[in-house]
């Protein structure tokens, strides 16, 4: 990864503030209002409440927010890279705008999971881990979204699909025309 | 305060909201309102009532009438019969499945009539949203106690004799823990709450904390003030953000109304909460990992000792406990330890709470008193297996635990029987199996998650993991031999003796617990390429039964491999090299001429 964090103090806010002003606006307020001071270790603290919120604005974590995020909790670059990729909630590439994910926790597993996410590949044609290339769907994997009752399940964003069979599938796709 | 002569409870646990119970809500007042009801009939929408899988569910009380599966173009019928006229809407009662009898009131269910509620004792019974609801049948009657009537002597005193066990799966005495951070003396202590809820198949910490959120405030106080802390956190995972804002909005209240904060109830003990989210790491369930992801670290598990005890959180002395572990708390003040330990079997004492999911009739959230038999969960409570199918196995424990098949239905549940078969009690993942899985293929199953959420830190784990993964996708893809059941057997037992944290000490259970009981399923993977539960897709055989082909070209149609062929109305024949065994073939015959082996 190419490193910008030697030039000039809060460049990286002047660029995100081009790119994006309200989302940059936004998570800087959100950072204000954390009790943020010199103490890095109390700072830390702080560290992966706030990528979450970073995460919910931009959809992802691309490297002026890491850049941002790392001026003003006082934290090296590097170490929040170690953080992100640690945690497989974060993520720093864009992803599709709606978020299919196939929970393949143990129930959903036994009750056919696999066979639901294989049409997913197939209908959308990309692998797990991937977006559509018009960026309409990112297909992802989780395991157990706590409805287990009604597995299989799909989460499609914040919506979830209980009782999933192949044949829902081109269904469930055809709710999210925009 | 306005008095209802109906209330209606609703149950909005995270199966009913995706069965869609907020539209039966809303047609629900809608149709309160039209008939001029609104100031005689309250809503109340709690968290689960258990049973997931007949929801959306209400009861209407006073006389406590049971309605399942209820859609908003019931509520015209529910309001105009029931509420007006006071006649049960018979059709949305529960059916026995056994002998098709009506039942009326949920205490009669077979699901719910052999549970113990002490856990659970509010979920699906109050409004998770409102601490008045909470106030009103008895909550924080045992922290006010405990601040006001005892010493922190007693309070861990009270929980030692309890015999309260950790239900976040390793079962450490829960008192022990709290004596042991008690006698540290230090300038700050912490108590933390580990709802991470990690076990894949799992959902009993998220319905309690959606369900009752404040039963978990207050027991946290409770052991604040019993070691001495006067700050705590919960860590939930980031998959849950209904129980996040149901808690966050339960912490708002309780400072509110003087419960957390400074000096509460006038004693000089002050105490206060903070949420901390996970982001997706299974290992930070791990108490050292958990501790190193609220401080903003990597979650990697450390070396014990030092235990958190001496030192967890901020190097400063931790108690940790799991989420349902803290739900008993207010129970055993109120009640006493001695009252709590009469329930239970021997050295198990209380309930435990199961997730009950897979191929079981009756699935959902559900209570038992220790000591129970898996036979009585999955049969009597569970309703046995769906769709008339044999029983295979109950896999309890998750990724750290293992399977238990039929001829162990009656050993009853406990901290002490369940490892003599090679399972663990675990935090109450209770998946049953019919004869449709593979016991290869959970093993395998298991086997990559673990993999998958190594955190890499040591090589018996990080290596360990990922060649006994191999060996089970050699097996499963029928290119195993019989020394790879050696070798699988070899490093399970080197990684349970030399990997650092609990995640890898118990990873090869998955493995070694269908190696025990279903070694035959593993041989005949391997010698006759056979999988007998037809999971494991590369030893599939598909044929066509010539006396039944019709010769029509569907599935030659169908067929993406181009692995068909014969000529039009006579007999089609597959050719087993080119198939991929995607099954098409078989959907597409109307003659259902396709067989597979
Ligand atoms: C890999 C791993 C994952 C764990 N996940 C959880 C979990 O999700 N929830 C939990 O309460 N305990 C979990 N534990 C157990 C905790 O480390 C710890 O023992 C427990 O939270 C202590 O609380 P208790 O004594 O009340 O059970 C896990 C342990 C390991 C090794
Ligand atoms: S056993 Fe696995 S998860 Fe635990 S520290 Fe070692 S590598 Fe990490
Ligand atoms: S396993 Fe899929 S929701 Fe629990």
């Amino acid at each position: 990864m190419s490193c910008d964090c030697c030039g000039k103090k809060e460049k990286a806010l002047e660029k995100l503030m081009k790119l994006e002003p309200k989302k940059t606006t936004e998570l800087v307020a959100f950072i204000d209002s954390l009790p943020l001071g010199n103490d890095i270790d109390a700072n830390r603290g702080c560290l992966i409440e706030t990528l979450h919120r970073a995460q919910t604005i931009f959809g992802y974590l691309p490297a002026e927010v890491q850049q941002l995020v790392s001026e003003r909790l006082k934290i090296t670059r590097s170490e929040i890279y170690g953080v992100i990729s640690f945690y497989s909630y974060f993520t720093d590439k864009p992803i599709g705008r709606h978020k299919i994910n196939v929970c393949c926790g143990t129930a959903c597993f036994v009750k056919g999971a696999t066979r639901i996410v294989d049409e997913f590949k197939s209908k959308l044609g990309i692998k797990e881990g991937e977006t559509t290339p018009d960026k309409k769907f990112f297909l992802g994997v989780l395991r157990c979204v706590g409805a287990c009752s009604l597995a299989p399940v799909v989460m499609v964003d914040d919506h979830v699909y209980g009782k999933v069979t192949p044949e829902m599938v081109s269904t469930i796709l055809a709710d999210y025309q925009d | 305060m306005n008095h209802y002569r109906t209330q209606i409870l609703l149950c909005a646990g995270g199966a009913c909201i995706s069965s869609g119970c907020e539209s039966v809500r809303d047609a629900l007042l809608r149709e309160i309102k039209a008939n001029g009801l609104e100031s005689e009939i309250e809503v109340i929408t709690t968290g689960c009532m258990g049973m997931c899988e007949i929801g959306p569910m209400m009861v209407v009380s006073p006389e406590g009438i049971f309605y399942q599966k209820v859609k908003p173009e019931d509520m015209a019928d529910v309001v105009r019969e029931h509420l007006v006229k006071g006649c049960v809407v018979e059709r949305l009662l529960y059916k026995r499945a056994d002998n098709d009898e009506l039942l009326r009131f949920m205490e009669d269910i077979p699901f719910f009539k052999l549970q113990k509620k002490i856990v659970l004792r509010n979920c699906g019974k109050i409004n998770p949203e409102k601490i008045e609801e909470y106030i009103a049948v008895g909550g924080y009657e045992a922290l006010g106690k405990a601040l006001t009537s005892m010493t922190p002597e007693q309070v861990i005193e009270e929980v030692l004799t309890s015999g309260l066990r950790g239900r976040g799966g390793a079962g450490f005495p829960t008192g022990l823990k709290w004596k042991f951070t008690a006698k540290e003396s230090a300038d700050q202590k912490y108590v933390l709450c580990n709802a991470d809820e990690g076990d894949p198949g799992a959902f009993m910490d998220r319905s309690q904390l959606e369900g009752d959120p404040h039963s978990i405030i207050e027991a946290m106080a409770i052991a604040g003030y019993a070691i001495g802390a006067s700050k705590g956190y919960v860590y939930v995972r980031a998959e849950y953000p209904l129980a996040i804002q149901r808690l966050s909005n339960a912490l708002d209240q309780a400072r509110a109304k003087g419960l957390l904060g400074e000096n509460i109830f006038n004693s000089d003990f002050s105490f206060d909460l903070q949420i901390r989210m996970g982001a997706g790491a299974f290992v930070c369930g791990e108490e050292t990992a958990l501790m190193r992801s609220i401080e903003g670290y990597r979650g990697e598990p450390r070396p014990k000792p030092p235990f958190p005890a001496q030192k967890g959180l901020f190097e400063k002395p931790t108690v940790l406990n799991n989420v349902e572990t803290y739900a008993n708390i207010p129970y055993i003040i109120m009640h006493g330890g001695a009252e709590f330990a009469k329930i239970g079997s021997g050295k198990s004492t209380g309930t435990k709470v199961f997730a009950l999911a897979g191929h079981v009739n009756n699935s959902g959230l559900v209570e038992v008193p220790m000591g129970i038999t898996l036979r009585e969960i999955v049969y009597d409570i569970g309703g046995g297996i769906r769709g008339g199918k044999d029983f295979k196995a109950v896999q309890i424990g998750g990724p750290s635990g293992g399977c238990i098949p039929k001829e162990y239905l009656d050993t009853p549940v406990t901290y002490e029987t369940l490892p003599t078969l090679g399972a663990i009690m675990g935090s109450g993942g209770l998946i049953v199996m019919n004869e449709d899985a593979c016991m290869v293929d959970v093993a395998r199953y298991f086997m990559d998650f673990i993999q998958d959420e190594s955190c890499g830190k040591c090589t018996p784990c990080r290596i360990g993991t990922k060649i006994m993964l191999d060996l089970l996708n050699k097996i499963t893809h029928g290119e195993g031999t019989e020394q790879d059941l050696e070798q699988l057997e070899f490093l399970a037992g080197q990684i349970g003796k030399s990997a650092l944290c609990g995640l890898g000490q118990t990873a090869p259970n998955p493995v070694l617990s269908t190696l025990r009981y279903f070694r035959h399923e593993y041989v005949e993977h391997i010698k006759d390429k056979h999988c007998r539960s037809k999971v494991c897709r590369s030893m599939l055989r598909y044929t066509i039964d010539a006396a039944a082909c019709k010769g029509c070209g569907l599935c030659k149609k169908a067929c993406p491999a181009d692995a068909i062929s014969g000529e039009r109305k006579a007999p089609h024949s597959i050719a087993a090299d080119k198939c991929i065994r995607c099954g098409a073939c078989m959907e597409a015959c109307p003659f259902t001429a396709i067989e597979v082996k």
